[in-house]
């Protein structure tokens, strides 16, 4: 059954998505990706200048399952939160299954003091696929406006 | 009641065991660092000979607060000079980089070449036989303070000083070998990330130093057994103390290890197991089975290779308690795409994000907070002895104390 890729199920999308980071249900932002993917977190430079580098870089779902683990269990940085403020999607051409959508995004972060700071703003360049009955990122390359990343990028954008 | 002010503890000559918490927090100290490390008798990481490949590419960088234009000459000379321009003292170069014919100044158009001597000064007759400069004045006896320049395997360096010694001599034999181990072939970037630190320069740099830590605060590695203390590796502290190179090789065989199990690490978490293990099957490219090799070069530099992630720092410090942090991550022109694939994937091992030390942007901060009430005290560099040396094991703090040596010596303290 092939699913409508509309203007309100991508806004859906991307709301779930930002949802599952801010509310810290991180064991679920896997799950909004293709088995086979490509989740890259780079900057506009980067990006204008073709450089392949991520400071995350996975090509599979279970990467990034490994990443939550490691959040989890292993790696050590302060409580912390976002709170994701996203744009209208843009929906662009399908090829083959796939539909190019862009989005633009800002992510406040909340240290556990309460202190906020805008930690990232930039867009979304995704490749969305419909697969049987939802809809699932084959490709999401965030391009973050901001050059400087504050101390640590420990939860995803 | 008037409480007595903290005053500075001396630090005994030739001390390295110790270092005074006051080190970290004094803005005398910091204005002195300027002077005597950063415009002084030591050579700064610059840029890559890759960012600037053609005539006129340039970059800008900085010696400490002061800012420096790295700029292509020609096929051979790399020229690099202060970022000021001679008449106000503006900017002559505001962006990360670019392309020029020239440096002019936006200002009043003040106009150097790219050697950094000034060529001309807008309205320098006047107008229209009003004003102008004094006819006497010497235009070739103005211009920014230019850097001495050398490179070694195409990392450009640069100094103010006339008695440092030149770059390989600064660095050693061993230090040049280990850069040249991996600078085996022509490199490309594949990406520039730039990372802020909230804690002083000094923390980050005993850091990248600190082969102690390496798998007690980052847990992923070790979980891994990629790299356990025990396992072979060593670390190499140059005669000077200046530089070290902290490297491990994997030991594909999993072991018990006593001094391990009796700590009972919060490192070892046995369940965790990847799910996609691809993450850390790279592939021997260097034909030494060395899977982690990191170089600290004094005062701003680190050079890593982590299985095959290859990342330059060039470390910048911006005030008493920030720190900039310029990443580059390399690969080899000749990687295969799969070859390719592989680095990209592990460039999550390091970073602001690095699965294996992300901690590092973070603890240095921890100990910046930790200190705020002990000016006077110390904080303890011992493990391995009070020795300055290379050593066969990385529980050892030797290459620290060796920051520290030269600290000591270039600041006169």
């Amino acid at each position: 059954m092939e699913r409508r890729i509309d203007l309100a199920a991508m806004a859906k999308l991307n709301h779930d998505y930002a949802r599952s980071i801010d509310e810290d249900a991180l064991e679920a932002w896997p799950s909004f990706f293709a088995e086979t993917c490509l989740y890259r977190i780079t900057t506009a430079d980067n990006h204008a200048r073709g450089f392949e580098a991520g400071l995350i870089y996975a090509d599979t779902r279970a990467m990034l399952e490994d990443r939550v683990k490691s959040l989890r269990i292993a790696n050590i940085y302060e409580r912390h939160r976002y709170r994701h403020i996203l744009g209208m999607p843009a929906l662009g051409e399908g090829s083959g299954p796939d539909i190019r959508c862009e989005t633009a995004f800002v992510v406040i972060r909340i240290m556990r003091d309460g202190v906020l700071t805008v930690f990232a703003t930039g867009k979304y360049l995704d490749r969305v696929r419909a697969d049987s009955d939802r809809l699932v990122f084959a490709e999401r390359i965030v391009v973050c406006d901001n050059a400087n990343i504050d101390a640590m990028l420990a939860l995803p954008l | 009641m008037l409480v007595a002010l903290e005053t500075h503890n001396a630090w005994p000559a030739g001390v390295l065991t110790r270092v005074p918490n006051w080190i970290y927090q004094s803005a005398d100290i910091y204005a002195a660092e300027q002077e005597n490390i950063f415009r002084g008798a030591a050579w700064t990481f610059l840029c890559l000979e890759i960012d600037i490949p053609r005539r006129g590419d340039y970059r800008t960088a900085a010696l400490g607060d002061m800012p420096v234009i790295v700029v292509r000459e020609d096929n051979r000379a790399i020229r690099a000079f202060e970022n000021r321009c001679a008449h106000r003292g503006a900017l002559l170069a505001f962006d990360d980089g670019g392309t020029v014919e020239d440096f002019t100044c936006v200002y009043h158009n003040w106009r150097y070449d790219l050697c950094g001597n000034l060529q001309s000064i807008a309205f320098r007759n006047g107008v229209q036989g009003k004003g102008g400069m004094p006819k006497d004045f010497a235009i070739g006896e103005r211009g920014p303070r230019k850097l001495r320049v050398e490179s070694v395997c195409g990392l450009v360096f640069g100094t103010l000083s006339q008695a440092a010694p030149p770059l390989e001599e600064f660095l050693g034999e061993e230090v040049v070998a280990r850069i040249a181990r991996v600078c085996r072939a022509p490199m490309e970037i594949i990406g520039r990330f730039k990372q802020t630190l909230p804690n002083n320069w000094k923390l980050f740099m005993e850091n990248t130093r600190d082969s102690y830590h390496a798998s007690l605060l980052h847990v992923f590695f070790t979980t891994f057994r990629l790299n356990r203390l025990s396992q072979r590796g060593g670390l190499m502290v140059s005669k000077t103390g200046a530089h070290s190179v902290s490297w491990s090789a994997l030991d594909k065989a999993p072991s018990a290890s006593a001094e391990y199990n009796a700590e009972q690490l919060r490192a070892d978490k046995k369940d965790f197991l990847l799910a996609d293990p691809s993450l850390i099957e790279g592939f021997d490219e260097f034909g030494d089975g060395i899977t982690l090799q990191v170089i600290s070069i004094f005062p701003g530099c680190a050079f890593a290779q982590v299985q095959n992630t290859i990342a330059v720092r060039r470390i910048v410090p911006k005030g008493l308690d920030q720190t900039e942090v310029f990443w580059t991550y390399l690969g080899f022109r000749d990687d295969t795409r799969e070859q390719r694939r592989i680095r990209l994937k592990q460039s999550n091992l390091i970073g602001p994000a690095g699965l294996v030390s992300l901690e590092d942007g973070i603890i240095g901060n921890f100990v910046q907070r930790g200190i705020a009430g002990a000016a006077a005290f110390d904080t303890i560099v011992e493990m391995g002895g009070d020795a300055v040396e290379s050593t066969d094991t990385r529980a050892s703090e030797a290459s620290i104390r060796g920051f520290w040596k030269i600290y000591r010596r270039l600041m006169g303290i």
